[in-house]
C-alpha cells in the first residue's frame, strides 16, 4: 500500500465523563495527499474535530482515551512517539488554525510575538524569525505589516485575525495544515477572501489541507475530497462533486436536502396598510454612526428579512425597535402610535405585542429556571392574559406547538439540545400572543438540519397565527427560503429593499450583488463556475 | 494615564475625609484621656489644665475644626503618650509594618504562584491533592494560635529563635512565617482556579498546536492571563497586612503600626490613632493604584 502524506487508520477515541463513556469517534480512517484538500463534514457532536485533535496530541488524557488505530505520518505512527517528538512535529510539520481566532490568539501578547514564537519554539534564531514574521504578515495581506506586528489581537477585525492565524500556522512551512471551521465566525465576503487565501497559499507551498466544517458551501468551494461524519462514524467518503451529486448514505442525503436556499421563494403579499412604519431612525455611539436614516414598512403577517454583515447596524435596529436601546432620531409607528414616544407604562402594555427571539438560546434562557417557569414568567408580568388555573394546559399547548412534549415543562434548559432550546425561546415569545416577533440571528447558531426544522416551525406559525416577523440574518440562503421582503443594510444605511424575488434574482445595488456572489453554494459545480468567472473578471 | 491617577485621587480623597470625620468623633466616644494620663487623685485644677493644654476643653466641633485646620498644613498634632509629633511616631512604626508586609507578600506571591500553577497543570494529580489539602489548612488556620504555638515550639522549646521584639534577622522569621500562612493558602487556591481555566482556554490549545514547550505554556502563555484575578486578591491581602497585623504584631512585640494603633486606642492617644489611619489609608490607596497599573501592564485590552 502506497504511503499517504498523512493517514488516520481505524482511529477510535472515547471520553470518560461523569455521565459514562462517550465514544467520540469509532474506527475512523481518512488520508490526505500533498497539494490536496480534504474536508471533514459533520454537524455539532459528530466527532469531526476529534481525529485532528488526536493528530496534534491535543486530546487531554484523561478524560480522553485512544482505544484503537494509528496515525501514519512520515512512515511512523504518531501515536507511538514520545511527547517531545510529537511537539517537534506540531507547528513545524503539521499546523492548525481554528474557528474564532480572537479566543485562539493569546490576548496579552502582540501578534508579532506570537508568530515569532512558532519559529523560535522550533529552534529558529529570533532575528531570523522576526524578519520572516514580517514577510508572512505581508503575504497574508495585513495592511501596515510592521505596525501590525506590534499590535494585540483585539486591535484587528475578525478576518484579519484569521489571516494572522494563518500566517502563524504557515511560519514553519508545514506539510499539512488543519483548519477547524476557519471561516464560520466570519462575514460571507470575508469568508470568501480567507478561503481564497488558503487556496493560494496551498498552491504556493503544496501543503495538504484538512478542513473541518459543517458548511456544504465551504466543501463545495475548497475541497477535493470529503468525508462525511455522523455520530462519530464516517458515513460516506469520496470526491466532493460525486458525493454532492450522488450521495449514497441517507444521512448525506438528508444533510444536502436540508441546505437552505433551494426552496420556493414567497410571493409578495397583497399590499395593505402597514402595521409598522419606521422612518428615519438614527443612532450614534460616540463618533460611530450605527444607524443613519433607516426606514421600512411592515404589513400584518409579513416577514421582513434584514440582512447585512457585522457592523451593518441590523441588531442595533432590532434593539431600538423594542426600546432596549433609545434612538437619537426617527419614528416607528405601530398601528399609528410612535413606539419611540410611548411612556414607560404604555410601552409596558404594548410589549406583549412585540417579542424577540435571540441568537444564542443558551444565553437567553435563564439556566436556573425550568421551562414552565420560563414560559409562565410572561404571564406573571402580564397577568391579564391568562388565569393561573390554565397555565399548565397552555404551557403544554405551546410546547406542542413548537414540537416539544408537555413533560418537557419541568426540565431545565441545559437538558435540551441547541435546536430544542431555540424552540423553548420561541414558545416563550408565543406565550404573550404577539403580533410581531423579531428574530435576531435566531437560527445562525444551529446545525443545518436543525435550522431547517426551526425555519419550518416559524413558517407554520406565520401561516397559522398570522404573526409578522422581522428576521435578522447574515445567512442569505435561509432568508431566501423564509422572507417576503428583504432589506439589505451596510454601515447603518439601507442599501436595497425589495421583494425576495427582486433582491435575490435581480439585485440592483453592487453591495447586494457582492454579498450574493460571496455566498457559497453547496453545489461544487456552481462554485467552480463562480471561481472561473471571478478569475476572468480579475484584471491580468 | 495622568487623568486616571487624578480621578482616582479625587475619589480616594472623599473617602479619606469621611474616614477622618468618623474616626475623630468615634474615638472621642471612648472617653476622656485625662482620666488615663493623670493620677486618680489629681485635682480638678490639674485636670482642667491638662484639658486646656491638649485643647480638650473646647466643644467637639471646635476641636475638629482646629484638627482639620492643622491637618491641611500637614500638622497631625502631638502624641499625648509619647510627647512627640504624632506623625513621627506613626511613620516610625509604619516603616516596620511596610517592611514586614512587603517581604511577606513577596514570598507569598512567588510561592503561591509556583505551587498553584503546578497544581493546576495536573488537576487531581498527587501534587494537586497535597497542595490542595495544605492550602485549605493554611487558609483556614487561626494565625494567633499558630503564633503562640510557634513561640512555644521554636523560641521557648527549641530555643532556635527569639520570642519577640526586633534587632536581628532572626527576629523577623517567626512573624513573617506566621503572616505567610493565610494569604499563601488563599492565593494558592485562587492561582490554581485561575490557571485551570486559562490552561483550558483556546489560546493554550493554539500554543500546544504550535509545538510550544510545556514550561513556556504554563509560565508564559497561561500565567500572565491567570494573574489578573490573582492580583486583586494579592492586593486585598497586602492591604490587610499594611493595616498592621494587629494580633500578630502584638504577640511578637513587633513595633509596627498595628501594635501602635491598638496601644494608642487603649491609651486614648487620639492624634496617633488618626495619623495612623491617614497614613495606612494613603498606603492602601497607593497600593490599589499599583494594582491597577499592574492590571494595565499585564493586559493590553485595559490600557486606555
Amino acid at each position: 500500500m502506497a504511503d499517504h502524506l498523512l493517514e488516520v487508520r481505524n482511529l477510535s477515541v472515547e471520553f470518560h465523563t461523569a455521565g459514562g463513556v462517550v465514544k467520540a469517534v469509532k474506527n475512523v480512517s481518512w488520508h490526505v495527499e500533498r497539494g490536496e484538500t480534504l474536508a471533514i463534514l459533520g454537524e455539532s457532536g459528530s466527532g469531526k474535530s476529534v481525529s485532528t485533535s488526536a493528530i496534534l496530541d491535543l486530546i487531554d488524557m484523561p478524560p480522553g482515551r485512544i482505544t484503537s488505530g494509528e496515525i501514519r505520518f512520515d512512515g511512523r505512527d504518531l501515536l507511538k512517539l514520545g511527547s517531545a517528538e510529537r511537539r517537534d512535529i506540531n507547528g513545524r510539520r503539521i499546523a492548525m488554525i481554528f474557528q474564532d481566532p480572537l479566543s485562539h490568539l493569546n490576548p496579552v501578547y502582540t501578534v508579532g510575538w506570537q508568530i515569532v514564537e512558532t519559529m523560535t519554539a522550533h529552534g529558529l534564531p529570533r532575528s531570523k524569525a522576526q524578519s520572516e514574521a514580517l514577510r508572512l504578515v505581508t503575504r497574508v495581506g495585513i495592511p501596515n505589516p510592521s505596525d501590525a506586528l506590534r499590535k494585540y489581537p483585539h486591535e484587528f477585525s475578525g478576518g484579519q485575525r484569521q489571516r494572522l492565524m494563518i500566517a502563524m500556522a504557515l511560519a514553519m512551512k508545514p506539510d499539512v495544515l488543519i483548519a477547524d471551521e476557519p471561516t464560520t465566525a466570519l462575514d460571507v465576503t470575508v469568508q470568501a477572501e480567507v478561503l481564497a487565501l488558503l487556496k493560494e497559499l496551498q498552491r504556493e507551498t503544496g501543503m495538504g489541507v484538512v478542513i473541518i466544517t459543517h458548511d456544504l458551501g465551504v466543501v463545495a468551494e475548497i475541497a477535493d475530497r470529503v468525508v462525511v461524519m455522523n455520530a462519530g462514524e464516517i458515513v460516506e467518503a469520496g470526491i466532493a462533486r460525486e458525493v454532492y451529486h450522488n450521495p449514497r448514505h441517507p444521512y448525506t442525503r438528508k444533510l444536502i436536502g436540508a441546505a437552505p436556499g433551494k426552496g420556493e421563494m414567497h410571493d409578495p403579499l397583497p399590499r395593505a396598510e402597514p402595521v409598522l412604519k419606521v422612518r428615519g431612525v438614527a443612532k450614534t455611539y460616540g463618533t460611530f454612526k450605527a444607524l443613519d436614516g433607516v426606514g421600512f414598512d411592515l404589513m400584518a403577517g409579513e416577514t421582513l428579512a434584514i440582512v447585512g454583515e457585522s457592523g451593518s447596524g441590523k441588531s442595533t435596529l432590532a434593539r431600538i425597535l423594542l426600546r432596549l436601546d433609545e434612538p437619537d432620531a426617527g419614528e416607528a409607528l405601530w398601528k399609528g402610535r410612535d413606539l419611540f414616544r410611548l411612556s414607560p407604562a404604555e410601552l409596558f402594555a404594548l410589549r406583549r405585542d412585540l417579542q424577540m427571539v435571540f441568537q444564542d438560546p443558551t444565553q437567553s434562557l435563564n439556566p436556573r429556571m425550568t421551562v414552565f417557569q420560563l414560559i409562565t414568567e410572561a404571564w406573571i408580568i402580564h397577568p391579564e392574559i391568562l388565569p393561573k388555573a390554565q397555565w399548565r394546559t397552555r404551557v403544554a399547548d405551546l410546547l406542542a406547538q413548537v414540537g416539544l412534549r408537555p413533560e418537557h415543562a419541568n426540565r431545565y434548559p441545559h437538558q435540551f439540545s441547541g435546536g430544542q432550546r431555540q424552540r423553548i425561546a420561541i414558545a416563550r415569545a408565543l406565550a404573550l400572543e404577539p403580533e410581531l416577533i423579531i428574530c435576531d440571528e435566531a437560527v445562525s447558531a444551529l446545525d443545518v438540519s436543525v435550522q431547517a426544522q426551526v425555519i419550518e416551525l416559524l413558517n407554520k406559525l406565520r401561516r397559522e397565527m398570522g404573526i409578522a416577523f422581522i428576521f435578522i440574518a447574515h445567512d442569505l440562503p435561509v432568508v431566501r427560503d423564509f422572507a417576503d421582503h428583504v432589506m439589505v443594510m451596510q454601515k447603518g444605511r439601507v442599501v436595497e429593499y425589495g421583494t425576495v424575488q427582486q433582491v435575490f434574482d435581480a439585485p440592483r445595488q453592487p453591495y447586494t450583488q457582492a454579498l450574493l456572489a460571496a455566498g457559497l453554494d453547496p453545489d461544487p459545480d456552481v462554485q467552480a463556475a463562480r471561481r472561473a468567472e471571478r478569475l476572468e473578471r480579475r484584471p491580468a | 494615564m495622568l487623568t486616571f491617577i487624578r480621578k482616582r485621587s479625587m475619589a480616594s480623597l472623599i473617602s479619606l475625609v469621611g474616614l477622618v470625620v468618623l474616626v475623630f468623633f468615634l474615638s472621642r466616644l471612648t472617653g476622656d484621656p485625662t482620666d488615663l494620663y493623670l493620677p486618680i487623685d489629681a485635682s480638678d485644677e490639674m485636670r482642667a489644665q491638662f484639658r486646656e493644654l491638649y485643647g480638650l476643653d473646647d466643644p467637639l466641633i471646635v476641636q475638629f475644626g482646629r484638627y482639620v485646620g492643622n491637618l491641611v498644613q500637614l500638622d497631625f498634632g502631638e502624641s499625648i503618650r509619647k510627647a512627640r509629633p504624632a506623625i513621627d511616631v506613626v511613620l516610625e512604626a509604619f516603616v516596620w509594618t511596610l517592611q514586614l508586609a512587603l517581604i511577606t507578600m513577596a514570598l507569598v506571591t512567588v510561592a503561591a504562584v509556583v505551587v498553584g500553577s503546578l497544581a493546576a497543570f495536573r488537576v487531581g494529580g498527587f501534587f494537586d491533592r497535597v497542595s490542595g489539602i495544605l492550602s485549605l489548612v493554611a487558609a483556614s488556620a487561626p494565625d494567633f494560635w499558630i503564633a503562640i504555638v510557634a513561640i512555644v515550639v521554636f523560641a521557648v522549646g527549641l530555643g532556635w529563635l527569639p520570642t519577640s521584639g526586633t534587632g536581628t534577622v532572626w527576629h523577623w522569621i517567626l512573624p513573617i512565617a506566621v503572616l505567610f500562612i493565610r494569604p499563601f493558602g488563599l492565593i494558592v487556591q485562587v492561582v490554581r482556579g485561575s490557571m485551570i481555566s486559562t490552561l483550558s482556554s483556546a489560546y493554550v490549545k493554539t500554543a500546544r498546536a504550535k509545538g510550544v514547550r510545556t514550561r513556556s505554556i504554563i509560565f508564559v502563555h497561561a500565567l500572565r492571563n491567570a494573574m489578573l484575578p490573582v492580583i486583586t486578591v494579592i492586593g486585598d491581602q497586602a492591604a490587610s497586612l499594611l493595616n498592621g497585623a494587629v494580633v500578630i504584631e502584638t504577640i511578637f512585640g513587633f513595633p509596627g503600626v498595628g501594635k501602635l494603633m491598638i496601644d494608642s486606642i487603649l491609651q486614648r492617644d487620639f492624634t496617633v490613632v488618626l495619623a495612623s489611619i491617614i497614613v495606612t489609608a494613603l498606603a492602601i490607596f497607593v497600593m490599589n493604584l499599583l494594582i491597577d497599573l499592574a492590571y494595565a501592564a499585564l493586559d493590553p485590552r485595559i490600557r486606555h
